[in-house]
């Protein structure tokens, strides 16, 4: 393949990969930055959305009303973790992670038990595929980078225009001062860990016509969180996306100029890098 | 309300044992119901049962051919039982969970031996699972009986209470099919594997014997086994490739399958899978329509009527399988059918070489008897014991070798073009392992 395919494959496979890691990402890095805890099943709230989608879609053969319906029951799953799980041990940070690898391992069961260990996938609402000169390439991957670019811009209007957006950032800078000026921080507790789930549940519905949803799928998404939210600062929603824009791209470059592994390494690298130099994450404010 | 800050450390440190967990395992490891673990398939009657070990990859990358092979195990054990058992003996399996993992493999063939005291043990998939477990095996002088398809066993690497006398391994039938592949297909091949020892069986053996029927191999791509995105491995096939020969295991198979199709749409080289690739997968699923008209390997051919015979029909029935390779209770659950009935055939190998070595207990003693009639048996006759046909034996690698099978995606279905005689397969043994000490 000539310089001028192999360049265009890597800028449409990174765009792609960052806006899907940035949909994901965000709501583990909403979650921290507003509770102030780590979400270790963040992951699996994506993989929840995925096989829920399969089973409304194969259902009703319906993708479309997938995509509402795995958002809003993530969400729901999100809403009694939160009061089952994290008001009873009052959100204290190390009994969360404790708390949240446990729940990794119950949803993941669960799935292998009622869905099985297969890997299913469903047909995309619509497809077409774009012929480059050197490649062709899925129109459907392309729409939902669309999708997500649009998604992002929303939450971002949300955050910082509405008076929900507010109390979140009145919550994030100081729980205490935010509950003195009556911000319900307990609801927006709730409201912020639901949409960070639903978040990843959407994004996990919108990524099975390209992946199929199977019940390990979740570790994978962690990681990539992960990933992007060291990068970018843990909390820091401009931070996230920037950073999972950069991840996008160095894998997409990286992965079809040299090699995919080489790609993984490299963005390993970048965390440990971070870390090392700059441990707040690239925007955060935090240190450690 | 608690406000107690979490520091970035603890967070990463949370996310490290996390992530780490499931690097080494790739699932969770979770401690199996002691309701399941002890799994009676078949309820013994008369006499003391035979308890048999099944080691069986019930969670991870595995899962799917594990759910089939314990299915395929059920349906043989009550066979069995039905047609009198083992010797007189009715069979019991004990079934024990490694999480399609090699450290937790060896841990399940050290529990069925010590703590459920099992007669012998056999059924592991993953060739990196085998691999990881049979040393095991060796030390516990137990004997180790695989449904794995890698060339390990055949190797000489493994032990002497390791064997694999129900499917053939890759290097055979890559030396059956290869023929084949290079006449009706083109001669520039680039092959797609996946990167872990399964995978390096097919990328060793072709390049041996495709360059000696005059095929070159353009280039040699490796995919990791959890790879969930593949359009950025295709900028490396060579475009003067004239045949991609592809063999990917896992959930990532739909997803690799669909991008190539994107990828190259209707320029595409001519394409020859293994069936792993689609295992446990509908042909009919969306995304996959690319395949119409590429051949795929098959052990064992998935729609009925591609090998047709009393004995498959008997043998698909029995395993609940419909003519199109799916569950009869629920037609989206498709089976592993090419390769699950290699746990069929090896439970008939046991019952065989128990009742001619007349082996009674575990034990030096029955162990020795068990495992020099097994290396004794020169052929295995096609019948309800073999449905997928007759075998040769060669005790030496402990290796059974078969005919295989060529089908062309038709109408969405697999159709058989090509069927192999043993004698293709066969190759000259490397290793000898009834020299090694007992």
């Amino acid at each position: 393949m000539t310089l001028e395919g192999r360049l265009v494959l890597a800028l449409l496979e990174g765009t792609v990969t960052g806006c899907i890691l940035a949909l994901t990402a965000l709501g583990l890095s909403m979650v921290f930055g507003v509770m102030r805890i780590v979400n270790v099943a963040h992951g699996e709230f994506f993989m929840l959305g995925a096989v829920s989608a399969w089973y409304v879609t194969s259902t009703t053969s319906s993708f479309g009303l997938a995509l509402i319906a795995a958002p809003v029951f993530v969400a729901a799953v999100a809403v009694l973790v939160n009061w089952v799980i994290l008001r009873p041990i009052r959100y204290e940070p190390q009994a969360t992670i404790v708390a949240t690898i446990g729940l990794l391992y119950i949803i993941q069961q669960v799935v292998l038990s009622i869905y099985g260990p297969y890997a299913r996938t469903v047909a995309p609402p619509f497809y077409f595929r774009i012929d480059f000169p050197w490649f062709g390439y899925s129109g459907y991957k392309l729409a939902v980078a669309g999708l997500a670019a649009a998604l992002l811009w929303a939450i971002w209007r949300v955050v910082s225009t509405t008076t929900l957006g507010l109390y979140m950032r009145a919550t994030q800078q100081d729980q205490e001062m935010a509950q003195a000026f009556g911000v319900p921080v307990h609801r927006i507790f709730a409201v912020a860990f639901a949409l960070g789930a639903a978040l990843a549940g959407l994004a996990g519905a919108l990524i099975i016509p390209i992946q199929p949803a199977h019940y390990l799928m979740g570790l994978d998404a962690l990681l990539a969180s992960f990933t992007v939210v060291i990068v970018g600062g843990l909390g820091s929603l401009g931070g996230t996306l920037a950073a999972a824009f950069l991840i996008g791209l160095s894998d997409g470059i990286v992965s079809v100029f040299f090699s995919p592994t080489l790609a993984r390494i490299v963005s390993t690298a970048l965390v440990a890098l971070v870390l090392v130099v700059r441990s707040g994450g690239l925007f955060g404010t935090e240190s450690a | 309300m608690s406000a107690k800050r979490i520091s970035r450390r603890e967070a990463l440190k949370a996310a490290g044992i996390v992530v780490g967990a499931g690097i080494a395992g790739l699932s969770p490891r979770p401690p199996v119901p002691s309701g399941l673990r002890q799994l009676v398939y078949a309820a013994p009657s008369g006499g003391t049962p035979l308890r048999i070990g099944f080691q069986v990859h019930r969670t991870g990358i595995g899962a799917v051919y594990g759910r089939w092979w314990e299915r395929t195990a059920a349906a043989a054990a009550t066979y069995i039982n039905e047609k009198g058992g083992m010797a007189g003996r009715q069979v019991r399996l004990v079934g024990e969970d490694d999480g399609t993992d090699p450290a937790r493999g060896a841990i399940a063939v050290e529990k069925l031996a010590s703590e459920d005291k099992v007669d012998l043990i056999f059924g592991t998939l993953f060739s990196n699972v085998v691999i990881g477990s049979a040393p095991r095996a060796g030390e516990l002088k137990i004997p180790y009986l695989v449904v794995s398809e890698g060339y390990h066993v055949a190797s000489g690497k493994m032990n002497r209470y390791c064997f694999q006398p129900g499917i053939t391994d890759v290097r055979a039938q890559l030396t059956a099919i290869s023929s084949w592949i290079v006449n009706n297909l083109g001669r520039k091949i680039t092959l797609i594997y996946p990167d872990y020892a399964f995978g390096y069986d097919h990328r060793d053996f072709w390049a041996k014997g495709a360059t000696r029927l005059g095929a070159t191999v353009q280039a040699l791509i490796p995919i990791p086994p959890t790879e969930t995105s593949f359009t950025k491995y295709f900028s490396r096939i060579p475009a003067d490739t004239e045949v991609l020969y592809h063999v990917m295991v896992g959930p990532g198979v739909p997803t690799f399958v669909k991008e190539l199709g994107e990828y190259f749409g209707s320029k595409r080289p001519q394409l020859f899978g293994f069936i792993d690739s689609l295992e446990g997968v509908d042909l009919a699923s969306p995304g996959l329509d690319f395949l119409e008209g590429t051949h795929f390997w098959e052990a064992f051919p998935r729609y009925a009527g591609g090998y047709n015979t009393s004995f498959e029909r008997t043998y698909r029935e029995r395993i609940g399988v419909n003519a199109s390779g799916a569950s009869v209770r629920d037609p989206k659950d498709v089976s592993t059918y090419s390769h699950m009935f290699g746990v069929w055939e090896t439970l008939f190998v046991i019952k065989q070489t128990i009742e001619q070595s007349g082996y009674k207990r575990p034990g030096p003693k029955d162990y020795r008897a068990f495992i020099e009639t097994l290396e004794r048996f020169q052929t295995f006759s096609e019948g309800i014991g073999h449905p997928q046909g007759p075998k040769k034996f060669v005790g030496k690698i402990h290796q059974a070798f078969g005919q295989q099978f060529i089908s062309r995606v038709d109408g969405k279905k697999l159709k058989v073009v090509h069927k192999t005689k043993i004698e293709d397969s066969l190759y000259s043994p490397e290793a000898d392992y009834t020299k090694q000490p007992l």
